[in-house]
């Protein structure tokens, strides 16, 4: 890998951070000067000048826009902390666990000043009621039977199944075989096969269907993934002999999207 | 028409308006007020809450920014919203008539504070978990649902909670945090 594409890399790693830490700190109600504002634009400058296409300048505007929303909490901060309401939060949630709730309501009923309001109908909803009721459709309409349409019993055959994908045309079994011997076909050169290799097919529709499979080939011991996290690669190596997976050690979920996007980006490099 | 007409039908006008619910929320603001009662409102509605003290209520005044460290602009009244609400406090028994439980209550005490402790915003998981220390497990989300609905607390996409206009013109948050710190 070129210097140049390693340091973009590295580069979108960190914004990516930067966003994460950011959007952290908001939604935990961290304390917001957690974030060093000064070093994080210097990282988002020096990257800058590495940025071309459109995603990647999303990304530069994301973790500008997040460093904002970070400041401002930090504004926010310094001006709560200012005000006469502020509390140690510690504090407040302390006395809460230790009071009764009885205690907790009798000091609430101290500071509640309920709102004294009287509803009544206004000439508004008169009106709404009025339209309501006229279009309405007489009872004796609306509870009209419905007529059911009868169909004579008659026989069907096994090909109109299939073809109302009513029943399989093949035992789940048997095309996992089928999917099996072709995975350990095309993994011959080093053992695997990079994923996206052995899933991409001509359609969007083929390619979900394959990975579909290829999930169930890892699950059942006919396969297994290998990540490459340098380069972030998935492989998928085909076992000579299917093992069981169940009860040997602790399995672990591997989420790869499978989007039209993703699907667009493989076939692009293909043609390529 | 004499000074003294003026202002007692004036008055009237103004106890209409803010007692009864027009809108979906009650309360009616500063500019609607101006509409009906003219430029004076403020006079009149002082007026108002002098005769209110007898019946132990108030003209209460929500600015829409906080409340002004000085004395309020004319443009902030007409933005504020006006309410008539309790001048003193709730004893025990009348929540009850009003269709609270002491669970609701001190649900939404501890709902309340939580938030203002933790600058206007707190995630509804923590409060979850807190309100599960007092009342049972199954009222919890019902009881967060009923504040949410009742305009006492707000909740975004992110499931954070904030305060909404009910606390803002029912409650003095000051006054619950510095009791619950006295307890």
């Amino acid at each position: 890998m070129s210097i140049g594409r390693q340091k973009k890399r590295f580069g979108k790693e960190h914004l990516q951070r930067i966003i994460d830490s950011c959007r952290s700190v908001e939604e935990k109600g961290i304390d917001p000067f957690l974030v060093d504002v000064d070093s994080i634009l210097a990282i988002i400058h020096k990257y800058f000048p590495e940025w071309e296409n459109p995603e990647e300048l999303c990304l530069d505007a994301e973790a500008v826009h997040q460093v904002a929303s970070a400041i401002k909490l930090q504004s926010e901060w310094v001006k709560h902390r200012s005000t006469s309401l502020y509390t140690d939060p510690f504090l407040i949630e302390e006395k809460l666990r230790k009071l009764p709730k009885e205690k907790i309501a009798m000091t609430f009923l101290k500071s509640w000043h309920p709102i004294v309001e009287l509803e009544q109908i206004s000439p508004h909803s008169l009106a709404e009621a009025v339209k309501y009721w006229q279009s309405l459709i007489p009872l004796d309409e609306r509870w009209q039977k419905t007529e059911r349409l009868q169909i004579e019993t008659g026989i069907t055959t096994r090909e109109e199944l299939v073809k109302q994908q009513i029943i399989a045309e093949k035992e789940f079994s048997k095309v996992l075989e089928v999917f099996w011997q072709e995975l350990m076909q095309k993994a011959t050169s080093k053992d695997k096969i990079e994923y996206w290799d052995f899933i991409g097919a001509e359609t969007y529709e083929e390619t979900v269907r394959r990975a579909y499979l290829t999930s169930f080939l890892v699950t059942y011991g006919y396969a297994t993934l290998e990540v490459d996290r340098l380069e972030e690669i998935v492989f998928i190596r085909p076992y000579k002999i299917p093992i069981p997976t169940v009860g040997n050690k602790q399995a672990i979920s591997l989420p790869i999207p499978v989007s039209v996007d993703d699907w667009k980006n493989w076939k692009g490099g293909v043609k390529d | 028409m004499k000074k003294k007409t003026y202002y007692a039908t004036q008055l009237k006008r103004a106890t209409h308006l803010l007692f009864f619910k027009r809108h979906r929320k009650p309360g009616v603001k500063g500019w609607e007020l101006k509409k009906r009662l003219g430029a004076d409102y403020p006079k009149i509605l002082a007026l108002l809450n002098s005769y209110l003290e007898k019946l132990d209520l108030q003209v209460k005044t929500v600015f829409e920014k906080g409340k002004p460290s000085e004395k309020p602009t004319r443009a902030q009244l007409d933005r504020a919203q006006f309410y008539i609400t309790l001048r003193g406090g709730l004893t025990p028994k009348e929540p009850k008539m009003m269709g609270w439980r002491v669970d609701d209550i001190a649900g939404l005490a501890m709902t309340i504070s939580t938030i203002i402790a933790k600058k206007g915003k707190a995630s509804r998981e923590e409060v979850e978990r807190l309100l599960r220390d007092k009342l049972p497990g199954w009222r919890v989300n019902v009881n967060i649902d009923r504040y949410i609905r009742a305009g006492y607390i707000d909740q975004d996409e992110k499931r954070q909670l904030y305060l909404d206009w009910r606390t803002r013109a029912e409650i003095d948050q000051k006054t619950l945090v510095d009791l619950l710190l006295l307890e």
